[in-house]
């Protein structure tokens, strides 16, 4: 690893200064994770780096029944897995965070860092995307909100500036009838997923779909929406055959990049199977919440 | 240019000079002479390195020493009471739980991190508390009782 000057902000105000003055010659780390094994590998070499994993004004997790779910950038994944709000109205962000990397990975990584890495196969983003959720991003002279969909720009590359700071992660209220899951295949536990399916279904008063939200990782160069195979299920009364058929269409969806791991055309195969898997388990979970 | 770490580690308050880009496994090792904090991957890939830091398992490889200022580091280390071993390190003793012993200090410290939490955990909670600790002797059942068996231990102690 190269040397860098080190520097520790003590507020998010600080922090936005530091980086409109190093801008393209300083990177960001929170809990480094995934941050100091590109540096260890030298695929970066930044002058500065700029370190708020300390930055407890961004640790933390608050909920109203108005605005939803707001995350701090910094706050842990065993926070977010651990969270007594966060299992009582957003359960399925709890259990994604159960299964992501390993339980000493979890303790120090921080969930705004996953989504600026910005690995495609990232467990985060999946389950964010379903849920409508959108990330603020701050620089010194003011801040924008941006939706989890937009956030990715291509491999490792997200609309964050050199001169702006993800602060939080915001997710809408989960409107009534509503059933979500995530689930993801690897090979063993504490592995990165090959692939990740996260469904959303919001069931009306007869019990047919108002809404389909479908993510996935790990099957394009960022985190992606099935947007087709939803629109199949919007209006409809969902059946075993219905989630085959969207299940195929969202396939399709993917433009999966190979790897050491899986070919291209294996990840297009097994996204379905995820997709198939998640959307039955979100509509038990939609009927159950309906009854 | 070098930056002043206060940190302590095992009880005792450390000052110590050091590059910014040093991780806290170098800092064990190289700095302190603390080689039970074994250097594996160095990817956050096996956890063999893991420590505590405020009572939560880490790995020392992926976590900048600088990061640590002004926190607590518990290593391998400093959880035994003077001659007595930690009743993990007792339990991995008496049920064989070490082959070439490489991945032992990081089991052991990510089994105390689970038992703090959780002082009875099952057998599934077990391995999933572990599931980062690689262990390429695959000696993974022993190392489950000895923990499982160290839980039992305590809570009969504690009755």
């Amino acid at each position: 690893m190269r040397d860098f000057e080190y520097i520790a902000p003590k507020t998010v105000k600080e922090t936005l200064d530091v980086l409109d003055e190093y801008q393209e010659d300083c990177k960001i780390i929170a809990g480094g994770q995934s941050l100091l094994n590109i540096l260890k590998q030298g695929l970066m070499a930044p002058e500065y780096i700029i370190d708020i994993k300390n930055l407890e004004e961004l640790n933390y997790i608050k909920f109203d029944e108005k605005d939803g779910l707001k995350i701090g950038a910094t706050t842990t994944h065993r926070s977010v897995e651990f969270s007594d709000t966060i299992k009582e109205h957003y359960n399925v962000l709890s259990e994604m965070e159960r299964h992501l990397a390993t339980v000493q990975i979890r303790n120090w990584g921080t969930i705004g860092g996953n989504l600026c890495i910005a690995d495609p196969t990232g467990d985060v983003a999946p389950p964010l995307l379903a849920m409508d959720a959108t990330v603020i991003i701050a620089n010194k002279d003011g801040e924008r909100e941006v939706t989890v969909l937009d956030f990715g720009v291509d491999y490792y590359e997200t609309v964050v500036g050199p001169n702006e700071l993800l602060t939080e992660i915001r997710v809408p209220v989960i409107p009534s009838n509503t059933g979500i899951a995530y689930l993801k295949y690897r090979i063993v536990e504490g592995d990165a997923p090959i692939v990740g399916a996260a469904v959303a279904f919001t069931l009306n008063e007869k019990g047919a779909c108002k809404k389909a939200r479908i993510g996935m990782g790990g099957v394009a160069p960022i985190p992606i929406r099935a947007e087709k195979a939803e629109k199949m299920f919007e209006g409809e009364k969902i059946t075993d055959t219905l989630i085959k058929e969207a299940a195929k269409v969202a396939s399709e969806e993917t433009t999966p990049i190979p790897d050491i791991v899986a070919s291209a055309e294996y990840k297009k195969r097994v996204i379905g199977v995820y997709v198939k898997r998640a959307a039955k388990l979100a509509l038990t979970r939609a009927e159950k919440a309906a009854n | 240019m070098k930056k002043i770490l206060n940190v302590t580690i095992n009880g005792t308050p450390y000052e110590i000079a050091i590059k910014p880009k040093t991780t806290l496994v170098e800092v064990l090792r190289n700095e302190l002479n603390l080689t039970g904090t074994k250097r594996s991957c160095n990817a956050g890939g096996c956890s063999s390195c893991s420590v505590l830091v405020d009572g939560k398992v880490v790995n020392s490889c992926s976590v900048l020493a600088l990061q640590v200022d002004g926190k607590e580091v518990t290593t391998i280390e400093g959880i035994a009471d003077g001659a007595k071993l930690h009743p993990l390190q007792q339990a991995f003793l008496e049920h064989g739980a070490y082959q070439c012993g490489y991945c032992t200090p990081g089991m052991i410290i990510a089994g105390k991190a689970l038992l703090d939490e959780n002082p009875n955990p099952t057998k599934q909670e077990v391995k999933e508390a572990i599931a980062g600790n690689l262990c390429r002797c695959t000696g993974y059942v022993r190392i489950v009782d000895a923990i499982l068996a160290t839980a039992k231990k305590l809570q009969e102690e504690a009755k």
